[in-house]
């Protein structure tokens, strides 16, 4: 029988990328900042949103997109705040994908400024996929330990921004901000660093600031 | 713990690549794998064997290319490989680099057996 040799050449997450880059155009076309949200499970990224959607209540228009493998809890959170949230559970995936998002953006409302899409809690499988966000925002908590940005260096490395968060919790655990900070400046040089706290509310005001002047930097748009 | 989620959209591509070359089997599937793409190249072997059953790709060998992190300085034009992910150049410090290769999660090739 001949055999042929077929030269492809093509990523492996192709179709991924092609939604991704779909749901970028349609973003920006609209003026919405998409904004994709990592960590392990429990580092604190849905309370960070609620902090978030509290001080920009009456102000920047926000929306969210909450990933779980299970239940609606986290989009009930975000909707008690006053923002429109949409749940996604994966069903057991680890990670969200581009289409998962693209299900979900003909709901988003047309005068969203900023739309966060919280993925599943996972240090390791989100990074590795584009959901066609312009801005990746990697948490690490206090509890987590400060030796994390290398062992998980996908995670911190594609990110453009680090929130510690925990900060309250600083003078009672053996984690040092400045060590997890520069290990993850090694990994990633151009990543900007905030610390806050859900609940000091330490670092919020300025974390929100960093998210408009991202909106105006990439967008164009004020 | 992807590496089925990627096998899984590999498929989608072998099927394609098979039907517009109009081949019977697939005997080989060669990707390039780089050491940040966040995949395990041995699970990817173990997800490939259990997706290939009962497909087109069933006798299919899947051969692995494995990337290194390389970076490439901007600053002295030194090349090198790390293999710790730190973006800081050894020879001269500098953290203005380039990444070369790591990141690839790539279909390079399919040997098929054609009518």
């Amino acid at each position: 029988m001949p055999k042929k040799d077929i030269l492809v050449l093509q990523d492996l997450l192709l179709s991924n990328a092609q939604a991704a880059a779909a749901i970028r155009a349609e973003l920006e076309g609209r003026g919405i900042l998409a904004v994709n949200l990592m960590s392990s499970p429990g580092a604190g990224k849905t309370s960070l949103l609620e902090r978030i959607a509290e001080r920009t209540a009456g102000g920047l228009k926000i929306a969210v997109i909450e990933g779980d493998i299970e239940t609606e809890r986290d989009a009930e959170r975000i909707r008690a705040k006053g923002v429109p949230a949409w749940q996604i559970t994966t069903g057991g995936a680890c990670h969200l994908e581009a289409k998962m998002v693209g299900r979900v953006l003909p709901s988003v409302p047309p005068e969203t400024e900023i739309l966060f899409i919280e993925n599943v809690g996972n240090l390791v499988c989100p990074a590795g996929y584009d959901l066609g966000e312009r801005l990746r925002i990697v948490l690490l908590s206090a509890p987590e330990g400060d030796d994390k940005p290398k062992k998980y260096p996908q995670a911190f490395a594609t990110a453009q921004t680090l929130v510690l968060t925990k900060a309250d919790l600083f003078p009672h655990l053996p984690f040092d901000p400045a060590k997890a900070k520069a290990e993850a400046l090694e990994l990633n040089p151009k990543l900007e660093v905030f610390i806050t706290s859900a609940v000091t509310g330490e670092g919020l005001d300025e974390l929100v600031a960093h998210l408009r002047r991202k909106r105006e930097e990439i967008l164009g748009r004020a | 713990m992807h590496e089925l989620s990627v096998i899984a959209s590999l498929f989608d591509t072998l099927l394609a690549q098979a039907k517009a070359h109009k081949a019977r089997a697939i005997t080989m599937v060669k990707l390039e794998v780089g050491a940040l793409s966040g995949v395990v190249p041995e699970l990817l072997e173990s997800a490939f064997e259990i997706y290939k059953k009962g497909t087109i790709a069933e006798k299919a060998d899947l051969v692995i290319d494995r990337r290194p992190f390389e970076v490439r300085c901007r600053a002295c034009r030194a090349v090198e490989t790390r293999s710790d992910f730190v973006l800081a150049c050894p020879s001269c410090g500098s953290t203005d680099l380039e990444i070369v290769h790591g990141t690839e999660l790539v279909l390079q090739k399919i040997e098929a057996e054609t009518e």
